[in-house]
């Protein structure tokens, strides 16, 4: 990994026919910039349109020390999917990582699959399925991970890993209330699709998907309409499903010694793993959420459970939403923040200062035989150790949490993310050799 | 779902002497409502800005914000100083939070308390004669005191129902007699699932006595109803079945967290919120485990279950009755009549005077029904509290 370029320039075509071009003309292009400065993006977008560049690129370049989608600002819509590797074949599996990367890095410029190729052969089915021509790239970030099964699988090596295999990647232990759905959870790979607009994440999993045939099968997948947390302090905090502001305290792109210490793997903690330095890990609850109880539930009930106002997000224990929660501070009847409350149980000062960085998104896949709602949390966090920055904690929350009452975890996973990748490179390389 | 007290604004909502603080003998017909608009109420450190001194009467609506450093309480006292007409507690420094209070024609006092502490910062405040009645017929101290009182004795009778039911049960089980153990076991169970919401409330004994296979944190002990009915129902395959010591073990563990049930709930008094949110709290126990088949997933007893909670909710909701009767009768009716139809619904599954059906035998679009009709009870029921309170 030598080569981190600050930007891709290129220039636009009049005439020609891209999604990336298209950007171009509208002007609504930003520059491309690597690791935390992808931050910028939106802010440089504003700007941009005040002062119409004659160079566009994509919105998030695929390359860098960090893989994109983890510290980049938190798009709007996910679609996530799990694969099953179905071939025996390293050399198979090392084939696919590398079509994905070149498939990934058009599609997050903005470029169909196979590039902008025209005419298309008339009698062969075309390489990209097109729902995305003409969409801009709607700031598309694709992050790939590894699940345990890919280096162990029943006891046995696959694909000569095992030696590589990161200490902490292991299933998830069984946490109080799980209630998961075997077909919602786990996986030997995970691609996380984060846009602004649906249709382009979907698409890109969807081609990918279709690239993998033959070497992996699509496990489970999920989609998430609105994203409920904030990965840069240039965005507002969104809301889940139970109404309230969703991450306030979530780690942030800006918190740059958190961030590294938090959620990037650093070398050599791990050294039989070392490939994974300046990679991650990526932990996934599908969190059902009993809708139509908590409908039914007071404000006061509700606002006790969080342990914030509904209307600002400001702690119970006094000020505004970035206030920070005073534990101590006793109302008549016990702390003003309760002691089941969800802000108490998962806040740093009780779990050894521990923070993540949250990455979760408000999902619904419509409703059940009981005509409720199926919706909830599909939460994604992004961490250094999961033995150490979530395990303690979602332990704790399953037991504890007030909230609990109203939530069920249906699906789980974790991945090891590794690390960006130069230009010429494929996603997961520093693995293979 | 728990069965929390409304603690925060109506602490004093158990103690018959200070109900008022609730408003529970007066009218919460916005028809009442005073033509005077929301009082706006900044209680900083040392002042007590209230936007108007006077008011016309009826439903008077106070804005309190904390515009402090302290933790703080806004009182609307009557002409003696003493008397509470209604109060908002804990509003941490920088939130908003509403008072509704009704009130007549007189003179009254209002106070902040930043800190909690003391006389407060008194003024005095006039609710003019606007002409409309705040108050109602029918809702007494009395009253009040024989609705908390019945649900008391209701949970006090089921709890030495299931002392009863539970010793002869555990007698069954431990002897070995599966096929007794077997028929005891959901008509036992149906006394704890009538008062539930209490169980819950003592915090540490409902995981100890009801916690399903699926709740248990690695490496947590299990035990309680849902241990011994796997052992009685065990799993074709990776299961091994107690033997008599085991049995002994969990039976008499079983028992043990009984009788501490039975003692704890002979001392207990119940506010009427509690009592109104419990009702609510058993709906939600039908909603989201029972219909679902999760609450008895190898005995599949789950309609045994159905029926008591629905049983322990309507109690709940006919002690309260006469209140919401006053209240909101309108809603008390729509609730008396879902109950009804949802009655008459699990009366289909009825198997003689006490049983039902297993659950593993009730279809798809039949439990889709009864989920219909536990949403369109649990929708009004869980207005209750608040009409009642407000």
């Amino acid at each position: 990994m030598t080569d981190f370029p600050e930007s891709e320039p290129e220039h636009t075509t009049p005439g020609a026919f891209s999604r990336r071009r298209l950007l171009g003309v509208a002007g609504v292009g930003a520059i491309a910039a690597v690791g935390v400065g992808a931050i910028d993006v939106a802010r440089r977008a504003d700007k941009d349109l005040q002062n119409p560049p004659v160079t566009v690129v994509a919105d998030a370049s695929f390359h860098g020390e960090h893989q994109a989608g983890i510290i980049t600002p938190a798009q709007d819509r996910l679609h996530f999917a799990a694969f099953d590797i179905t071939t025996d074949s390293r050399a198979e599996l090392i084939a696919l990582l590398k079509a994905w990367t070149d498939a990934a890095v058009e599609m997050t410029e903005g470029v169909p699959v196979g590039g902008d190729e025209t005419p298309l052969p008339y009698d062969s089915p075309p390489a990209d399925s097109g729902e995305a021509l003409g969409l801009p790239a709607s700031k598309l970030t694709l992050t790939f991970g590894f699940g345990p099964t890919m280096f162990e699988k029943d006891g046995k090596d696959r694909f000569d890993l095992l030696s590589k295999k990161p200490k902490a990647l292991r299933e998830l232990p069984h946490f109080a209330s799980d209630n998961l759905d075997p077909a919602k959870s786990n996986g030997d790979l995970c691609i996380q699709a984060c846009a602004d607009d649906p249709q382009v994440a979907v698409h890109a999993i969807r081609n990918l998907a279709r690239i993998g045939f033959g070497t992996v099968a699509m496990r489970w997948a999920q989609l998430g309409f609105g994203r409920t947390s904030s990965t840069s302090t240039a965005q507002s905090t969104p809301r889940n499903l139970l109404g309230f502001k969703d991450g306030t305290a979530n780690l942030k792109s800006e918190h740059g010694a958190d961030i590294k210490e938090f959620v990037w793997v650093q070398p050599g903690v791990d050294p039989a793993a070392d490939w994974l330095a300046h990679g991650s890990f990526l932990v996934c609850r599908r969190i059902n959420m009993q809708i139509e109880p908590w409908d039914r539930t007071s404000l006061r009930e509700q606002e006790n459970l969080i342990g914030r106002d509904r209307a600002h997000g400001a702690p119970l224990s006094g000020g505004k939403e970035f206030t920070e929660p005073n534990f101590t501070i006793a109302g008549t009847d016990g702390p003003l923040i309760g002691l089941d409350a969800h802000i108490r149980l998962a806040h740093p000062d009780f779990n050894n200062g521990t923070k993540m960085l949250r990455r979760g998104y408000n999902f619904t896949d419509g409703s059940d035989a009981l005509g409720r709602l199926d919706a909830g949390l599909f939460f994604i966090a992004y961490v250094s150790d999961p033995d150490t920055h979530y395990i303690p904690m979602q332990s704790k929350l399953s037991a504890k949490d007030g909230l609990m009452e109203y939530l069920e975890h249906t699906g789980s996973g974790i991945f090891a993310v590794p690390p960006g990748i130069a230009k010429g490179e494929y996603v997961g390389q520093s693995l293979f050799t | 779902m728990r069965f929390r007290s409304i603690a925060a604004a109506c602490a004093a909502a158990a103690l018959p002497l200070s109900l008022s603080a609730c408003s529970l003998t007066q009218s919460n017909n916005t028809d009442d409502a005073s033509g005077g608009g929301p009082i706006t109420v900044s209680s900083t450190d040392s002042a007590c800005d209230v936007s108007s001194t006077t008011t016309p009467s009826g439903n008077l609506v106070f804005q309190v914000k904390n515009s402090g450093t302290k933790v703080t309480e806004f009182y609307l006292y009557g002409a003696d100083g003493l008397r509470i007409v209604g109060e908002i507690e804990n509003i941490g420094p920088g939130l908003t939070r509403p008072l509704v209070v009704s009130a007549g024609p007189g003179k009254y006092f209002t106070a902040c308390k930043p800190g909690m502490i003391g006389q407060g910062i008194r003024a005095a405040f006039t609710v003019t004669n606007s002409g409309k009645s705040t108050v109602i017929k029918g809702v007494t101290k009395a009253s009040i005191n024989r609705a908390t009182a019945q649900y008391a004795a209701y949970v006090k009778d089921q709890s030495n129902q299931l002392l009863d039911a539970t010793r002869a049960f555990v007698t069954a089980y431990e002897s070995g007699d599966q096929a007794k153990a077997r028929e005891l076991y959901p008509l036992g169970r149906q006394h704890y699932e009538r008062i539930e919401p209490v169980a819950e409330s003592f915090g540490d004994l409902d995981p100890k006595l009801d916690l399903r296979e699926a709740d248990v944190e690695a490496g947590a002990k299990w035990t309680g109803w849902h241990r011994v009915e796997k052992d009685l129902w065990p799993p074709a395959t990776g299961y091994h079945v107690l033997n008599a010591a085991g049995r002994a073990k969990v039976g008499g563990q079983l028992l043990t967290d009984t009788i501490d049930l039975d003692k704890r709930v002979q001392t207990t008094k119940y506010s009427v919120d509690q009592i109104g949110n419990g009702s609510k709290g058993l709906l939600d126990e039908v909603a989201t485990s029972k219909i679902t088949g999760e609450e008895d997933i190898w005995s599949h007893t789950d309609l045994y279950d159905f029926q008591a909670n629905i049983d322990g909710a309507r109690v709940a909701y006919e002690d309260l009755k006469p209140l919401l009767d006053v209240k909101d009768k309108a809603l008390s009716s729509q609730i008396g009549e879902r109950f009804t139809t949802l009655q008459t619904l699990l009366n289909k599954y009825k198997v003689g005077d006490t049983g039902f059906v297993f659950y593993d035998k009730v279809t798809e679009a039949q439990r889709k029904e009864l989920s219909d009709a536990v949403n369109a009870l649990s929708e009004p029921l869980a207005q209750m509290t608040g009409a009642i309170t407000l």
